[in-house]
């Protein structure tokens, strides 16, 4: 599936579409499938997220969505060597697929 | 150390209200992404993988103990409650946001600080040695060339929008403690029959493509040094590429015109340039250097030297000699040019800790370290340490015994241990793999086994991509994070070093995964250990056997 | 006039300028033309120019553009203290893609008229206009430095 990703404007938080607006947690990304570019457009212009853009992603067996590359997993966690400071989610089993 | 007159306070103060100006013009939806980058940029606010990165100056690594509590407080109050020391002798913090950035601008201008120029194509803070000041083999205190630089390249108008970032490096020894000659402009201030000029290497640097600078002139009187750079700098403006960002810094300029060609045009303009007359009055030079007297040390005969120390500790516990204390002293201390005296590292590598990050505590009391027993005077090191540079040798129980409980003591300069490490794909948004894990894994590894005693000095740097922010060309051993179909892969390069025996470091051959690199440094130091001769470095060992040896042993 | 105008801006492009000398109303030729042409009186300069081409005809030359066709490329600073340190006093006008936060770099290198390809808000410009009380470097401007303040008599 397609999933839109990118940085509130404001805060810099990664945040994820959820259909309707933007979440914070990952597990609330919906496929946005053909409709990226439309929505990419709208809501950059909208000024509220910084360059937001499509990656692949799937949903594991548990529902949890996981983005395809490296690079998005350790954006939706937080920094793997500083786990503390986590994104505040109940998915205990991410750091398991980070990398 | 340098103060803030009313001009240059004035200065900062208008900056934070031009950013606050335009910050707000980009959350009100005036300015598009496009626009709005090269400015936040040019105020050190990035966008990385987690949230916007603010990257404060601090330049040539110098700083006191109130600026160094202020740096604590933006971290508790804007950020998480720390921040990271860089190679650049600046301190970044992880998660600002763009509503608050000018907030925090505001705080650093009221403590004498900003984050004027720490990215965009312009030119960056100026580098210095860390020992600069206190060494006991510089010609002269460097900083205040570096501060001159530093208002000259503030806001200059013609070159904020350069090909490509550009950063100078002033140091004033012979040895290099500062990586000089990997940067795009470095200067080395000598001595010549009683005058005092600038030696210019131009066109050095890292990244892509690294290559050593080439000397391009020998000696600028101290009093042309200003027109020199704005010469090299207007030639580079004009002439370096924009075609391709790979090739736009001045090092592909300088290479691909030679450096006989590059020199001839700088000459050129550096002789108009005299003609029209840029240079600061020369009283400048000596209002700047008057901040920099050294401070008025205690008589010898108030302290020690190290012998005295040694053999005051060997008769009294208390002092914990052999409990890490001997180790620290002999390791983390530098030769001071005063007697009685030596610069005190602190070590911001802790075993199996993240390279550079310190909490906000741990700067408090670094703060208040220097407040009671180094002049008030901080520094931060291109190895990502601190440094407290001028201490009584009597007060080194003391200090080593504040700095062993906040976690601070740790032995381990230029040892293996002693690791730059980008922040990596932990935390930006170039990075194609992790550094920090594996820092941490090599120095918790070399540390349980006890070789890092057994293979003494070694540097150890690694990067996360191609960019080299970890200096991995530079390492005595270097570490290359690269992205093999979408995994982490690791090259591993050999022979590297950054100070006055200047070399890049080679690439032994196919790369590694995180577990295998791991074993690739073991292995090399196993090679190293097995062929050195008697008070060889690993460096000198592998110029002298080559990479045969090292090569056989990873792959053979 | 704006039919014949094969290269360069009018006049009424123009949205600042700090002179009080009738504007230019024609079009400007390339550095190429100017070098060859004797009778031409404005020039425009692209980033690529060598703007000491012209040093030998600034006497003629009463118009130079600067074009900016991307605000990140800053050959055209250089170019434009390069004729002002030459003694050009004719009008220097930045034209392209010139920005509010460009504007008090671009007068402290000599430009004295600003002809954006997109309007640029009053309010603002006259702000980044004011920005710099003072100033570090000597430029083509003929303001005194900071340094030179300090150590004045």
């Amino acid at each position: 599936m397609k999933i839109l990703t990118g940085n509130d404007l404001r805060s810099g938080a990664v945040v994820w579409w959820n259909g309707t607006g933007w979440s914070l947690f990952v597990d609330d990304a919906v496929d946005a499938g053909d409709d990226s570019e439309e929505i990419l457009a709208r809501e950059e212009a909208a000024r509220r997220v910084n360059v937001p853009y499509a990656i692949d992603a799937s949903i594991d067996a548990a529902g949890h969505v996981r983005p395809a590359h490296i690079k998005d997993r350790v954006r939706a966690l937080g920094p793997t060597v500083r786990r503390d400071l986590a994104v505040p989610t109940a998915d205990r089993t991410g750091w398991d697929w980070v990398i | 150390m340098y103060q803030y007159d009313s001009y240059d306070q004035a200065m900062v103060d208008a900056r934070v209200e031009e950013f606050r100006d335009q910050a707000r013009r980009r959350m009100e939806g005036r300015l598009s992404e496009d626009q709005f980058k090269p400015l936040r940029l040019m105020n050190g606010l990035y966008l990385q993988l987690h949230a916007y990165m603010l990257r404060v100056a601090i330049p040539y690594g110098t700083l006191n103990a109130r600026q160094m509590e202020a740096l604590a407080d933006i971290a508790e109050k804007y950020d998480r409650g720390y921040g990271h020391f860089t190679t650049r002798q600046n301190i970044q913090y992880n998660w600002i946001k763009l509503e608050d950035a000018a907030d925090a601008l505001a705080d650093l201008a009221r403590h004498e600080m900003h984050a004027i120029q720490t990215s965009g194509n312009c030119i960056r803070n100026i580098s210095a040695d860390h020992f600069a000041g206190a060494a006991a083999d510089e010609v002269t205190d460097p900083r205040p060339y570096a501060e001159l630089l530093r208002q000259w390249s503030s806001f200059h108008p013609e070159f904020t929008h350069l090909p490509r970032k550009f950063k100078f490096c002033v140091i004033a020894a012979e040895k290099d403690r500062a990586a000089m000659r990997l940067h795009d402009i470095g200067i080395r201030i000598v001595k010549r029959d009683g005058a005092v000029g600038a030696q210019f290497y131009v066109g050095g640097g890292m990244g892509r493509t690294p290559i050593i600078a080439p000397l391009v002139r020998d000696f600028v009187a101290v009093d042309q040094l200003i027109t020199y750079a704005e010469a090299a700098l207007r030639v580079y403006n004009r002439y370096g590429r924009r075609d391709n960002k790979y090739k736009a810094r001045i090092k592909i300029l300088v290479h691909e015109l030679g450096a006989a060609e590059y020199t001839r045009q700088v000459e050129e303009e550096f002789a108009h340039l005299l003609s029209v007359g840029v240079e600061p009055p020369r009283e400048e030079l000596a209002r700047i250097a008057e901040y920099f007297a050294p401070p008025a040390f205690h008589h010898p005969s108030e302290s020690w030297d190290l012998e005295q120390l040694q053999s005051k500790a060997a008769g009294d516990p208390s002092f914990r000699w052999d409990d890490g204390f001997g180790l620290w002293v002999r390791r983390n201390t530098h030769p001071h040019k005063a007697p009685g005296y030596v610069s005190a590292v602190i070590s911001l590598k802790p075993v199996g800790g993240i390279p550079g990050d310190a909490t906000a505590d741990q700067m408090r009391i670094v703060a208040r370290l220097a407040r009671e027993y180094s002049f008030d005077e901080l520094r931060v090191m291109h190895t990502q340490n601190l440094l407290l540079p001028h201490v009584r040798i009597a007060d080194l129980p003391a200090i080593w015994a504040a700095l062993d409980a906040a976690g601070l003591a740790a032995p381990n300069m230029d040892t293996i241990e002693d690791i730059i490490a980008c922040p990596g794909l932990d935390y930006c948004s170039l990075a194609n793999a992790r550094s920090i894990p594996l820092a941490q894994r090599i120095s918790e590894r070399f540390a349980e086994t006890g070789r890092t005693e057994v293979v003494g000095e070694l540097k150890l740097k690694i990067s996360g991509c191609i960019n080299a922010c970890g200096h991995h060309h530079a390492g005595h051993i270097g570490i290359l994070g690269v992205d093999r179909k979408g995994t982490e892969n690791y090259q591993l390069s050999l022979g590297g070093s950054e100070a006055e025996d200047v070399s890049l470091a080679k690439i032994t051959g196919p790369g590694f995964d995180e577990d295998g690199v791991i074993a690739a440094v073991e292995t090399v130091t196993d090679v190293y250990l097995g062929a050195r001769a008697d008070g060889e470095r690993f460096i000198d060992t592998y110029r002298r056997i080559g990479m045969e040896p090292f090569k056989e042993a990873l792959y053979g | 006039m704006v039919e014949s105008r094969d290269l360069g801006t009018s006049p009424d492009e123009v949205q600042f300028r700090f002179r009080d000398d009738e504007p230019v109303d024609h079009g400007t030729v390339t550095v190429d033309s100017c070098c060859d042409q004797t009778n031409a009186t404005a020039v425009r300069i692209e980033p690529g120019d060598d703007a000491r081409l012209l040093l030998p005809f600034l006497d003629r030359l009463a118009l130079v553009e600067v074009n900016f066709p991307a605000f990140t490329d800053g050959r055209g600073y250089s170019a434009a203290r390069i004729l002002r340190e030459a003694g050009y006093t004719g009008e220097l006008r930045a034209v392209g893609d010139v920005l509010i936060d460009q504007l008090s770099h671009m007068r402290r290198c000599g430009f004295d008229s600003f002809a954006p390809d997109k309007r640029l808000d009053e309010g603002d410009a006259a702000r980044a206009f004011a920005t710099w009380d003072n100033v570090y470097q000597r430029a083509a401007d003929t303001r005194r430095t900071i340094a030179d303040k300090r150590h004045e008599a």
